[in-house]
């Protein structure tokens, strides 16, 4: 119990960081060309939470990804994580070394490499060239690939070119990479775009499960599966905050349906 | 020793006289005057010039042209002269045959020549024609010739041209510098005339101000020197900016096919300077057709071989793009290999046919030549290339933005399944666009076959450049390219003075590798998710 | 370890490396000139040159076929190396030159050079000009390819900036001013190490030590590429943003990766030099950079052998075509290009292997079953 009360967060001189959220995005502007895709988003994150991010085309949610994965950089605002670092400033390799692990609305693997070699290539540790060209990732054991392969079921393919596997089992194949970038935090863009209603759910379990212990925040259209997801909901629309809550108050309020779930 | 000063004073005081004297010669004819020009003293001959320029005499201008041309002879005897017209002998002032007994010619040395060209100089300074009275004027303005006041004040009374009056005034005024002792009002003028004018002679004229001016023609004239000098270094960067204008409007021609295959489409054409130079075979073909069956037709060459080049190089670009790179779309580095063979087999192909050595490709009569602008020296040639470069960009611009093919071609490159979606045919459009770019090419080669070697090889020369042209300006954007193009010629043209023409070219590759980094979608960039994806 | 990372292919290409080393050689010194046997020596020298081309090959291969990276610019790198061998092989004439200056190569007292330009200090020493051979294109190439890739700079646009830093340096190698031989270059060889350049036992030892670099630049890309390095480069080619989101600093790779390439292709030069004796700017030509492009592609891309294997196939049909028919020569690699991009993508190793290894994987694996659900989350799915 002591062990409780000398929890950093009970310190506030010694703590430098300047929030409690996980992530912790402040006002952030973007413009493409005149186009403002984000006016002014702020979101919040607190550590292990699940959010699911709604929100009709256009609304800003894959901009919003973007600029917490280093991809894009507002033009005004903030995207402070673990409380201390500005995501703003930093590029992508070394915000996803900080544990922020970002899946593709399209499935994207390494085509040409097997399905053992994409898991190496996504393992935590050390990432730098001379680590890869003499250090341990030449040295893997089997046994923890393996593991990972058995998770998402694609032991039987370990072998086999990435390009040679369905859509769905890409699916599998780039959570499975997740997995073993064993990321705090994960971003998860339209999981189950073009996946069968038992997939689907297959799906949500397994984001379920690794919510248990990683921030997850989901962007989904199907509002079957948000449901599933049994978290809070956040929706977008035209680069802002429209409405946050459970998915039912989220779903009852009349802005959104107006301008997302329709009447 | 004594003979030379004895000489020397006969020369001054001959000279002296001369210049008192002269009216009065002048009115007691010419006889006085070729009686003194039958003389082997130097300063005779001088002053019998003067003396028969303002005589009125009717074969004065015969006369002089003798002398200049080394014609005009004298019997020391009699001071008979004679002029010499190839085998035959006339007595200059009778016209009658001579024989050439005892006759010698009259010599000529650089003082007696700037004579003659005073002299005949103020002859024409009456004639009929306005031109030649001009010419005159600047004759004698750069002689500075005193004894031709009078017959500038008796040419500027009847002068009625207005560039002729200028020339005059001008001419009057350095000869009123040069005159010893002129008023120091009219001096003040003259300097204001001169400066005015404004060229290097002006310059020298106002350096060169005689010992006995006044302090405050001085002033006047060290004002007028820092003024011309400032105007000259201004005139000199415009002519720079001029040559960098014309280099960049061959940049641009080179180019903007390229911008519209590269930057509009995406594909890599390494071919292109190939349909540049299939354009310039194009126009050596039309010109050597025009020589055998109507050389009267030469003028009109370009104009024909135009079309015939966008026809050309264009169904070129429409088989290449038919039979090779529409298999390697969305592949972009093997597009740019196999482009490269496809440059490879044409250039060895124009070599089997036409020879490896440059072919001749003449330039038409408004195409040579050159005109004065405001001191200025422009030549023909390359302000049409300007000109056509800046009408094949409006003319692409037009077809991109206001014809419905240029609308279907944007809609493709933008999103080929919604256009295809909306019944647009995209190999069709694909075909097409690339033919409007290697046409663009094969025309900007019509214009480059007057400015460069036409030979198998002139593609290569332009390739490398044209890409970083389109790169530089930003991919996919025609205003970009007009800006890169003609940014980097003015650079280049404003680097060569300092670095030399290789070493600034040099100088601008390294630049536009170094720009690239720094913004590597060039000058103009679309930005967006887009050009992200 | 490294051994065992050796595929099929490497093995015969080493072992076709080992014979050439023993079998060349001996059919030189052994044979009399006028029997069958008998390779000449000029022979030998010519098959030193593909080697040095295969090299050349092989580090393009590095960064193309496994990195992506297309350069048009390895023909600069080439020369750079070359031009480092040519100094010290012009500072070994020492007084024989026709000017006779025991210091000034001939082109310097022809130009009126005083004293030697401080770039030419220390390559009358073996070993410096040898670290210098892998230095000059080494720090070149590092310099470029880490302000292009920092930059994001990828795809075409890099090859048009690789281009145009070729174009650049033979612009610049073609001024008298560099110092380095203008329009003609380094040539009139004579010693290479105190052993006369022209004789023949001189030329079979360039050849076999070609062989040899060639076998260990084979066996150094071979390390980097089967390793998590290599397989990080592969990953790069593909998908490059996906690997900067794994926390990979691509720009890092690509950069070594280029570094080290155009170290091999210094090296290539260098070899090259000596054999053919004689180095200008012409070899920094864009076109012979794209020429080595097709080697790659024509023995296939991201096999290392291949491109070797490409590069002696292209040399040796160039010689035989522009004896017999010099005009024919731009036609056929012309058409080389256009055929092997459009019909042979994989190149002639890439093509022979993938046949052989899809008729081998057909008899072992499962096709995909589209839909499969991983049995542990299905159930898991279900209890929920």
């Amino acid at each position: 119990m002591s062990a409780a009360i000398a929890l950093p967060v009970s310190d506030p001189v010694h703590d430098k960081r300047l929030t409690q959220a996980l992530l912790y995005v402040d006002d952030i502007k973007v413009t493409f060309d005149g186009y403002r895709a984000l006016r002014g988003l702020s979101l919040t994150l607190m550590p292990g939470e699940m959010r699911a991010i709604i929100g009709p085309n256009g609304a800003g949610k894959t901009t919003m990804m973007d600029c917490i994965t280093g991809k894009t950089r507002p033009d005004t605002g903030q995207v402070i994580y673990d409380g201390v670092h500005d995501l703003t400033r930093m590029d992508e390799a070394a915000i996803a070394e900080l544990g922020i692990g970002r899946k593709f609305q399209k499935p994207t693997v390494f085509e040409s490499q097997s399905v053992a070699d994409n898991i190496l290539l996504a393992l935590k540790g050390p990432r730098a060239a001379t680590a890869s060209l003499f250090g341990w990732r030449n040295r893997v054991e089997r046994a923890q690939i393996d593991a990972i392969l058995e998770t998402v079921g694609l032991i039987a393919h370990r072998g086999r070119p990435a390009a040679d596997l369905s859509h769905g089992q890409k699916q599998w194949l780039e959570i499975g990479m997740l997995l073993a970038q064993d990321p705090k935090l994960l971003l998860v863009d339209e999981p189950v775009a073009g996946m069968t209603d038992a997939e689907t759910e297959a799906t949500a379990t397994l984001l379920r499960r690794i919510a248990r212990d990683h921030a997850v925040i989901v962007v989904e259209h199907d509002m079957h599966f948000v449901r599933a997801l049994q978290c809070r909901v956040t929706c977008l629309h035209e680069g802002a905050v429209l409405a946050e809550g459970s998915i039912d108050s989220v779903s009852a309020d009349p802005r959104v349906v107006e301008v997302y779930l329709g009447r | 020793m004594r003979r030379c000063l004895v000489l020397l004073l006969v020369a001054w005081c001959t000279a002296w006289c001369v210049t008192w004297a002269l009216p009065a010669a002048a009115q007691t004819g010419s006889d006085a005057a070729y009686a003194r020009l039958a003389s082997d003293s130097y300063s005779d001959i001088e002053a019998g010039i003067a003396a028969l320029a303002t005589s009125g005499d009717p074969k004065a201008g015969a006369v002089l042209r003798a002398l200049a041309e080394n014609r005009l002879l004298y019997r020391p005897d009699d001071k008979a002269l004679a002029i010499k017209d190839g085998a035959t002998v006339t007595d200059a002032r009778t016209g009658a045959a001579v024989g050439p007994d005892g006759l010698k010619p009259v010599r000529v040395n650089n003082r007696v020549r700037r004579a003659i060209d005073a002299a005949l100089g103020t002859l024409n300074l009456l004639a009929p024609d306005a031109a030649t009275r001009r010419t005159a004027a600047d004759a004698v303005f750069k002689a500075r010739d005193v004894a031709a006041l009078p017959a500038l004040d008796a040419a500027l009374a009847r002068e009625t041209d207005a560039s002729a009056k200028r020339s005059l005034q001008e001419a009057r005024a350095a000869a009123l510098l040069a005159k010893p002792g002129s008023p120091e009002i009219d001096r003040l003028a003259a300097v204001d005339t001169i400066q005015n004018r404004g060229d290097s002679e002006a310059l020298g004229i106002l350096r060169g101000l005689s010992g006995d001016a006044a302090s405050s023609v001085r002033d006047a004239a060290a004002r007028g020197v820092s003024a011309i000098e400032t105007r000259q270094a201004l005139m000199a960067n415009v002519q720079n900016a001029w040559y960098g204008v014309s280099l960049g409007s061959v940049l641009l021609l080179a180019a903007i096919g390229l911008a519209i295959t590269f930057g509009v489409m995406g594909i890599i054409n390494m071919a292109h300077g190939e349909m540049v130079m299939l354009g310039a075979y194009t126009t050596y073909l039309v010109q050597e057709l025009i020589r055998q069956r109507a050389p009267g037709l030469f003028d009109w060459s370009l104009p024909i071989a135009i079309p015939l080049a966008f026809l050309v190089a264009g169904a070129v670009g429409i088989l290449i793009e038919r039979t090779v790179i529409r298999h390697l779309y969305g592949r972009p580095l093997e597009t740019l290999l196999a482009t490269w063979g496809i440059s490879l087999i044409l250039q060895q192909a124009v070599r089997s046919v036409f020879g490896p050595t440059n072919r001749e490709v003449g330039a038409p009569s408004y195409m040579s030549g050159a005109f004065d602008l405001f001191g200025l020296s422009i030549t023909w040639g390359r302000l049409w290339i300007v000109v056509f470069a800046m009408a094949v960009f409006v003319a692409l611009n037009l077809i991109l933005k206001a014809t419905s093919f240029g609308l279907k071609t944007r809609a493709v490159t933008q999103n080929r399944r919604m256009a295809a979606a909306m019944g647009i045919r995209t190999p069709w459009i694909d075909a097409f666009t690339f033919g409007l770019g290697s046409g663009i090419a094969g025309v900007a080669g019509v214009a480059l076959s007057q400015i460069d070697n036409v030979s198998p090889n002139l593609g290569q020369g332009y390739i490398i450049d044209s890409f970083l042209v389109v790169v530089f300006g930003g991919v996919g954007n025609l205003w970009g390219t007009l800006v890169a193009a003609l940014t980097l010629g003015v650079a280049n043209k404003f680097l060569e003075p300092y670095a030399g023409a290789v070493l600034g070219k040099i100088l601008l590759l390294v630049f536009i590798i170094l720009f690239i980094q720094k913004r590597p979608r060039g000058l103009f960039a679309l930005k967006g998710r887009a050009v992200e994806a | 370890m490294l051994l065992s990372r050796i595929d099929k292919p490497g093995w015969i290409f080493l072992g076709v490396l080992a014979l050439a080393c023993l079998v060349v050689p001996a059919l030189n010194l052994m044979t009399a000139p006028g029997s069958a046997l008998h390779v000449p020596t000029y022979a030998v020298s010519l098959m030193g040159k593909y080697l040095a081309y295969a090299i050349l090959a092989l580090s393009l291969d590095l960064v193309w076929g496994y990195c992506g990276i297309l350069s048009l610019g390895h023909g600069a790198f080439f020369a750079l190396g070359g031009y480092a061998m040519g100094m010290y092989l012009m500072r070994q004439i020492g007084p024989r030159g026709v000017y006779g200056n025991p210091i000034l190569p001939d082109f310097m007292v022809f130009l009126n050079y005083k004293s030697l330009p401080w770039y030419w200090h220390g390559f009358d020493w073996f070993p410096f000009a040898a670290v210098m051979v892998l230095l000059v294109p080494g720090i070149l190439a590092f310099v470029f390819g880490w302000l292009a890739f920092r930059s994001r700079v990828t795809g075409v646009y890099l090859s048009i900036i690789t281009q145009a830093m070729t174009f650049a340096l033979m612009l610049a190698f073609f001024r008298n001013d560099m110092g380095l031989g203008g329009n003609n270059g380094l040539t009139d060889f004579k010693d290479i190490l105190g052993f006369n350049v022209q004789a023949q036992g001189t030329r079979v030892a360039l050849f076999v030590l070609t062989a040899l670099a060639l076998a260990l630049a084979y066996l150094v890309a071979r390390f980097m590429t089967t390793s998590a390095f290599g397989k990080v480069l592969i990953a790069i080619r593909d998908a490059e943003s996906r690997t900067r989101f794994l926390g990979y600093r691509t720009a890092h790779y690509k950069a070594l990766a280029f570094t080290v390439s155009a170290m091999m292709a210094g090296v290539a030069g260098a070899l090259y030099v000596p054999q053919v004796g004689i180095i200008n700017p012409s070899e920094f030509a864009p076109a012979n950079s794209i020429e080595a492009v097709i080697w790659v592609a024509v023995g296939g891309r991201g096999t290392l052998v291949g491109a070797a294997l490409g590069a002696v196939l292209v040399n040796y049909a160039k010689t035989l075509l522009t004896g017999a028919m010099p005009d024919a020569w731009l036609f056929a690699l012309g058409a080389l290009f256009v055929v092997v991009t459009l019909f042979l993508p994989k190149g002639i190793l890439g093509t022979l292997t993938e046949r052989l290894g899809s008729r081998r994987a057909k008899a072992r694996l499962p096709g995909p079953k589209p839909g499969d659900i991983p049995p542990a989350l299905a159930e898991e799915g279900r209890g929920s």
